[in-house]
């Protein structure tokens, strides 16, 4: 009896001293959610942008951020895919901390998705190309890679007896399939979006809502498991804004995990599982979109809401 | 007037040394813009990317002590220390020609390396972040996004430069490369009618800038035609 009580004293112990930092808890096998940031705390010289943000982001959460202009909306975005380099804290996805720089972050990027204001389509190629260059170049990349590594495998087996020799990998695909398969996703995509005409047309000649939408399947070819938009669609005219909303919510109800900034209180309202309000670097208050815009606690936010609603 | 020079250009064979000294200008300002715009490119892109890592950072202050000295001192003074100070003490044996191209082509160098640094700016910055964010590396994203577009953006100013250093072939005489200036001066200085022999030098610069003037013209017309292309 009195082992039984000492080994429940223990373990209450323990479990008061548990580490539940994400190297910690990633250390022990535990499931770790598919964005965690921890403690992330970016500065640009003096001014603190973010403070201390701890946050995560599950798998099929439509997660909105809101707030003020100036809030830290965008850094914090940009820290999610290190576009902006955290000055201090950590970024995790899928169990990866990206802030470390031993991580190959291309590879990691491949997987989240991102949507600017700006839109970025690259002017110097037409739609298919701005679609199909990252999936056919990685593609290729990856197919060299595989073949530099048979080779290898190859010449080192000409030093091996029969027995010990080594299998090669595994290479299913040639560049002219990769070419072709990027192709066709691409038309695919643009097919969706009602835009296959306009395959061979360079960005420059297309509306706002079209090189937006461009943007967005150009995003989508990478098979991404998380999309980030960075109000997608304040340089937009207005009567283009629809169109673009409309995508992503058909996004959203695919299962697309997704974390967006924007100014559009109503389509946060309705797509969002998650809104966070920002404000000085800090994520001051959060919830669903009932909690936030129906019954807001925070004195900012409310004094945010009765400005924008 | 006409006679004698008539006599120097045709009867002495003056023609063959005009049409060498043509031949060398033309090597050393085309050779030497090639030789400028890749290490001007490779300077540049070192510059830009100068932030990301320690040892960028290290080339990057190379190569601001390479363009500050090669644009803080004249072209001629450069050509005679690479003359007199370093090929002839080192016993380097190359043909003056060879030695104006490598001379021109760091000069050039320092100055194309500024034009691309504008270039590269001049390019939304937008466009690197794309490609980054779709998982390519910074190389592959500045060849195959940034460059082509800061390209467009510098041809003109390239088209300047290689205006520029076609005038500025005009001194390779003084470490004894056979160039136009130097070949028409030598038939003024066998005759004292030396009027018509630098006039003539004088149009045949003229009509090489005029000529080069209009290809670059067509060549801008082009780029700028693919962009709008639907
Ligand atoms: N590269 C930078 N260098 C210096 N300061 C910056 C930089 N980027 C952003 N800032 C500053 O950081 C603060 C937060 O900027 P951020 O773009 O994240 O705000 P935001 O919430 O997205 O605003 P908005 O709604 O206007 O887009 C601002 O004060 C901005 O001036
Ligand atoms: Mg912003």
């Amino acid at each position: 009896m009195k082992e039984e009580v000492k080994r429940q004293l223990l373990a209450s112990d323990a479990y008061a001293e548990e580490d539940v930092s994400v190297a910690a808890r990633l250390a022990r096998g535990e499931r770790v959610a598919l964005i965690e940031v921890e403690n992330l705390t970016k500065k640009f010289g003096d001014l603190v942008v973010l403070d201390d943000i701890t946050e995560k982001v599950e798998q099929g959460e439509k997660v909105a951020i809101i707030g003020p202009s100036g809030s830290g909306k965008s850094t914090f975005l940009r820290c999610l895919n290190v576009l902006e380099d955290p000055t201090s804290g950590a970024v995790y996805f899928e169990g990866a901390n990206l802030v470390d720089k031993k991580v190959d972050i291309n590879l990691h990027r491949r997987r989240m998705g991102m949507v600017f204001q700006q839109f970025n389509l690259f002017n110097n190629m037409n739609v298919l190309k701005n679609i199909t260059l990252a999936p056919v170049h990685i593609g290729l990349h990856d197919l060299r890679k595989t073949k530099a590594k048979n080779a290898l495998l190859r010449f080192t087996n000409l030093f091996r007896s029969a027995a010990n020799k080594k299998t090669l990998l595994p290479v299913q695909t040639s560049a002219k399939k990769i070419r072709e398969d990027a192709k066709q996703n691409a038309l695919r995509l643009l097919a969706r979006i009602g835009l296959a005409d306009k395959a061979n047309v360079y960005p420059s000649t297309l509306s706002g809502g079209q090189r937006q939408r461009i943007a967005i399947v150009r995003a989508l070819a990478m098979n991404p498991k998380v999309m980030l938009f960075d109000e997608p669609t304040s340089a937009l005219d207005p009567e283009m804004v629809g169109e673009v909303l409309e995508l992503i919510k058909e996004l959203a109800d695919e299962g697309m995990t997704m974390v967006i900034v924007t100014h559009e209180m109503g389509f946060a309202r309705e797509v969002a599982t998650r809104v966070l309000f920002m404000d000085g670097g800090k994520i001051q208050e959060q919830g669903t979109p009932q909690q936030i815009f129906g019954d807001p606690q925070n004195e900012r936010l409310k004094d945010f809401l009765s400005k924008v609603l | 007037m006409w006679d004698s020079f008539y006599e120097q250009f045709i009867t002495y064979d003056g023609y063959k040394l005009v049409l060498q000294g043509l031949q060398n200008t033309m090597v050393i300002a085309l050779l030497g813009l090639v030789i400028g715009i890749v290490l001007g490119t490779i300077v540049a892109v070192i510059h830009v990317a100068g932030t990301r890592s320690k040892v960028a950072r290290v080339f990057a202050a190379v190569g601001d002590v390479y363009t500050t000295i090669f644009r803080g001192t004249p072209i001629v003074v450069q050509l005679l220390v690479f003359h007199f100070v370093i090929f002839l003490p080192l016993k380097i044996n190359i043909n003056g020609v060879w030695e104006s191209v490598i001379v021109f082509g760091l000069n050039s160098g320092a100055y194309v390396s500024e034009i691309m640094r504008g270039g590269i700016q001049s390019v939304d910055v937008g466009q690197l972040e794309a490609g980054r964010t779709l998982g390519l590396s910074f190389t592959v994203t500045m060849l195959k996004v940034v460059f082509p577009q800061a390209v467009k953006n510098v041809v003109p100013t390239l088209g300047n430069e290689l205006i520029a250093i076609t005038k500025d072939t005009s001194v390779a005489g003084y470490v004894g490369t056979t160039d136009l200036t130097l070949a028409f001066s030598s038939l003024a200085s066998n005759d004292y009618k030396i009027i018509l022999p630098y006039i003539f030098l004088a149009l045949v610069y003229l009509v090489i800038v005029i000529i080069f003037t209009v290809i670059i013209r067509v060549v801008e017309r082009r780029l700028r035609k693919s962009e709008r292309r639907s």
